[in-house]
């Protein structure tokens, strides 16, 4: 049985481009020329370590050799002999875009093109070869070697996988990739100068221990048999301990107690003997020690370093729960949904590679490797799980009580059951949230590509700007995360563009040097703020007017306020370039920004101060799932309104409605006039009260228009959870979706947008209205 | 598979009478339901289930053979009176009136309507060859929405293809 390597591939793919985040952001906080951090620098390359790694043991190449020359500088820079400055630090962030293409398309199933990856890679090599090294010039030669034994492993690999050979050549190769990747974390602070693999000279002696746990053979495993094969290799002398074996009335059939001791003379590396043992290597305690050298000369610096090595998975094996239980949950609990650590290398292998490499990779690279295969997989932190599953226990507990109040009820037992209902309520209502809280993920998702981003964009313009990053672990929905992130991009990018002036101006209007530009979000109510700020120019609204009137979008007399002259940046084709800065606007326009955001069910606000700067607000609903919503009737149909949406409800009086241009009524609510719009006209359904006098009006507001739906009768306010009409119908004008009421009977959702749309849009579809008016007016009666 | 044959292959105790057991053997079977006088019929695995008429909640602006949709388990589907939408009969909803639900999921098209009728008649079994082809003489429903016709003792079955029955017109 062949193990399918391709179902680990998307893990792999996924992985590596978590690593590929992880290694920019590490990248962009070194940003500077002085000594950074260490624990950085290990951060990178880890990563970048994972990857190659990763890469090697699934045959793509082009990516592990990239990845490995990428390597070379970062251990360099790890052992302190070089110092990462901006140019280095700028090719690395160049090759990380570089392999995030590769493996994108990987992903794609494209070849990968290797024209932007060949420059980088000359560029490297080029500073590898002239930099000045401060560290004496043995330390790279010997930091190279755990780098070679890897990519010396992969060409192994590759073969083995292409031909889709044995079960076992596959499981060596990826355990190969494993123990390389994972013997260098473990020896991460040492000097990892020792390379285990090729320490094989000719004639060297092996002494093995090897004490097998009792239940080895229940797994199906046989010493035998492992001993045939160390003893093709070479000469072997084998030597069995039987103290441990008890007493005959404890003696079990189908457990080992007997242990042994191997001394093997054969040519053969560490490797080799390693990987006789690989099936059984969880389910003993190993040690592989280099005891008669050919070259004697190298034994007494081996056997310190492969002692190590030997005993750190024996050590570690037997309490496997250890690293993987402590480590993760720790990390998982800290950072719910963390971008994490974890190693490309630990997922992707079959499971006998991942418990060893869980094992081995001690320390903070054994993080949880959750089973996330599909594109759209979502991380969710262990307690979030764990809360639900908590809720569930309660909601079975509740249940379970009702049901026995239910068997033999009697009147005396109401008390009981009301409170049991009440119990019921409570816990669907968490369980409700709990389940919600899932889809969430913190912002710092859609936020974390603006470090790089503002980098790049302040290089290009010449503008010195600092990005200050607030409220990250907000959560948002994840369907709204991944349709918010191109607005924010283009927002953030027209802050720099547009806002920040170049540094010149800004020193002559008495401002700092550096620009600063600012993300925060925060919950405000039922929604998510996301403010973008930046202390720039601001917006001239006179320029934007000015402009307005002479694209005709407003007339001069129109006494506009300020925020609606902000607003009119949002129309489509209206320029910003041409209003605020020489530089063309790049695509998207201002217009897209706003519709995405309103096709989210959020709307956008500007508030800026000539001189002092700009502020974007984007409100978002927390979910697209759930909708407060105002319940209201119109004859017996009932309908609702988001709340989102409504301004304020009331009663009409009759003195305040005005009739204009023929069928328009109007109410006038202070200084506003809103138009009347009954729905059971627009709907053509029937309704109790068709009277506007003492009618019950619900203001609501979309698209920058207020309008006043008449309505029957106001029912209660709740949360719906929002069904598609789409699925099995198709979109309905006037209405974003339908939901499910207490009582089991579907309700419309209205949308406001839509209807008002709709209503404007009513004299050109007059005509066609008449008709269809009297059809549904057939249908009702 | 010849299932009667190997019945009797199959060694069994006692005596077994498979006369009158209705095997299906090549063909498929159909829902027949009648729309006023007509009859007609739609393939049975389409048939999600048969329940009785209750009020939808309309939908503005909708045609007036869609009247409405109605929760199923969680999922809103529409409600077609195919009386309506075939212009056959009279729309009336008496005690006796069903919805049947159809659902059609494959790489095309994943989709669940209920339709009104003024009855559900029968299961019937067709051989492929038996279903002939309609004649294309008037009538209101749309030729392609017609799969053929098949008689079934004085009676003949119109036999519709589910497909073009779920997908909407578009207007």
């Amino acid at each position: 049985m062949a193990i399918d390597l391709e179902q680990f591939h998307e893990v792999f793919f996924e992985e590596s481009l978590e690593g590929l985040d992880v290694m920019e952001h590490g990248l962009l906080a070194i940003n500077g020329g002085e000594q950074p951090d260490i624990d950085v620098i290990n951060t990178i390359f880890r990563a970048a370590h994972s990857i190659k790694g990763g890469s090697g043991t699934f045959g793509f190449m082009a990516i592990a050799n990239f990845t490995h020359v990428l390597e070379t500088l970062l251990d360099e820079a790890r052992d302190g002999s070089r110092i990462l400055g901006t140019d280095a630090v700028d090719l690395l962030l160049q090759s990380c875009d570089c392999l995030r293409a590769m493996v994108v398309s990987l992903q794609a199933g494209e070849p990968i093109n290797d024209t932007t990856s060949a420059p980088l890679v000359t560029a490297f090599e080029a500073m590898l070869a002239s930099d000045v090294i401060v560290a004496p010039a043995e330390t790279p030669s010997q930091d190279a070697s755990p780098a070679e034994t890897t990519s010396v492993v992969d060409p192994a690999a590759i073969p083995s996988i292409d031909s889709g050979l044995s079960h076992n050549d596959i499981v060596e190769a990826s355990i190969n990739g494993v123990l390389g990747s994972g013997d260098d974390t473990v020896l991460d602070d040492g000097d990892s100068g020792e390379t285990e693999g090729s320490s094989g000279g000719s004639g060297s002696e092996w002494k093995i221990t090897f004490q097998p746990d009792p239940e080895i053979l229940m797994t199906g495993n046989e010493p035998l048999r492992l001993f045939r094969e160390l003893a093709a290799m070479g000469e072997l002398r084998t030597e069995a301990h039987t103290q441990l074996i008890p007493d005959f009335d404890h003696l079990s059939a189908d457990e080992c107690f007997i242990s042994w001791t191997l001394w093997l003379k054969a040519d053969v590396s560490r490797d080799d003997i390693l990987e006789v043992f690989d099936w059984v290597i969880d389910e003993c305690k190993l040690e592989v020690e280099l005891v008669g050298d050919g070259l004697a000369s190298a034994a007494p610096a081996t056997i310190e370093e492969p002692v190590q090595i030997a005993e750190e998975p024996s050590e570690e094996e037997p309490s496997e729960e250890e690293p993987s239980e402590e480590e993760p949950s720790e990390e998982v609990l800290a950072a719910p949904i963390s971008v994490s650590e974890s190693t490309p290398a630990s997922a992707p292998t079959p499971k006998v590679a991942v418990a060893k490499a869980a094992a081995l990779k001690q320390g903070d690279d054994a993080a949880p490797t959750s089973a996330a295969s599909s594109s759209s997989s979502i991380r969710v932190g262990i307690d979030k799980v764990d809360s639900l599953i908590n809720l569930v226990g309660e909601l079975v507990i509740t249940q379970s009580m009702l049901s026995e109040l239910g068997n033999n009820f009697e009147m005396a037992k109401l008390d009981r059951l009301s409170n049991g209902l009440e119990q019921l309520l409570q816990n669907t209502k968490e369980l409700q949230e709990s389940v919600m809280r899932i889809r969430m993920l913190p912002i710092s998702f859609a936020f974390n590509r603006f470090p790089r981003m503002i980098r790049d964009l302040a290089q290009k313009t010449g503008k010195v700007v600092d990005l200050k990053l607030s409220g990250e672990q907000t959560e948002l929905d994840k369907t709204v995360m991944e349709q918010i992130g191109d607005p924010l991009v283009h927002l953030v990018r027209n802050a720099i563009d547009h806002g920040i002036e170049p540094t010149e101006e800004r020193i002559a209007n008495g401002k700092p040097e550096q620009g600063v530009i600012k993300l925060d979000a925060y919950h405000q109510g039922g929604n998510i703020v996301i403010e973008i700020s930046d202390d720039g120019r601001g917006i001239n609204p006179d320029i934007i007017l000015a402009k307005a009137i002479e694209k005709g979008l407003v007339s001069e007399d129109d006494d506009l306020s300020e925020s609606r002259i902000f607003d009119l940046i949002f129309e489509p084709g209206f320029s910003t370039a041409a209003v605020v800065s020489d530089i063309s606007g790049r695509g998207v326009g201002m217009d897209v920004v706003r519709r995405n955001i309103k096709s989210l069910g959020g709307r956008i606000e500007i508030l800026s101060k000539l001189g002092i700067g700009s502020t974007f607000k984007v409100y978002l609903p927390l979910t697209l799932a759930i909708v407060d919503g105002q319940l209201v009737r119109v004859g017996t149909e009932t309908y609702i309104v988001p709340l989102i949406s409504i301004v304020e409800s009331l009663q009409i009086k009759p003195e305040l409605v005005n009739r204009v241009s023929g069928e328009m009524a109007l109410y006038r609510l202070r200084e506003d006039n809103v138009p009347i719009i009954p729905i059971y006209k627009e709907f053509g359904i029937e309704a109790d009260n068709t009277d506007l006098e003492n009618g019950l009006l619900v203001v609501v507001e979309g698209e920058g228009q207020k309008i006043g739906l008449l309505v029957d009768d106001l029912l209660a306010q709740q949360q719906v959870v929002i069904k598609s009409l789409v699925n099995n119908y198709k979109r309905v004008e006037g209405i974003s979706g339908a939901t499910i009421l207490g009582d089991g009977s579907v309700s419309m959702i209205l949308d406001v947008a839509g209807l008002i749309r709709q209503v404007s849009d009513r004299p050109k579809i007059k005509s066609s209205r008449k008709s269809r008016g009297s059809n549904s007016q057939n249908q009702a009666a | 598979m010849d299932i009667q044959a190997l019945a009797q292959t199959v060694p069994v105790e006692g005596v077994v009478n498979l006369e009158g057991i209705d095997f299906v053997n090549n063909g498929s079977e159909f829902l027949t339901f009648c729309l006023g006088s007509e009859h007609y019929g739609v393939e049975i695995l389409s048939v999600k289930e048969i329940r009785g008429w209750e009020r939808p909640t309309l939908i503005p602006n909708s045609p007036d053979y869609i009247k409405g949709v109605i929760n199923i388990r969680g999922i809103i589907i529409p409600i077609i009176d195919l009386r309506l939408r075939f212009s056959v009969g009279e729309a009336v909803y008496i005690d006796t009136t069903v919805v049947i639900v159809l659902s059609l999921a494959d790489e095309n098209m994943n989709c669940m309507m209920g339709f009104v009728v003024d009855a559900v008649s029968d299961v019937l079994n067709v051989d492929e060859g038996d279903i002939k082809k309609a004649p294309s003489f008037g009538g209101t429903l749309p030729n392609d929405m017609v799969e053929g016709l098949v008689n079934v003792g004085e009676n003949v079955v119109t036999v519709i293809k589910i497909e073009q029955l779920l997908t909407l017109e578009a207007d």
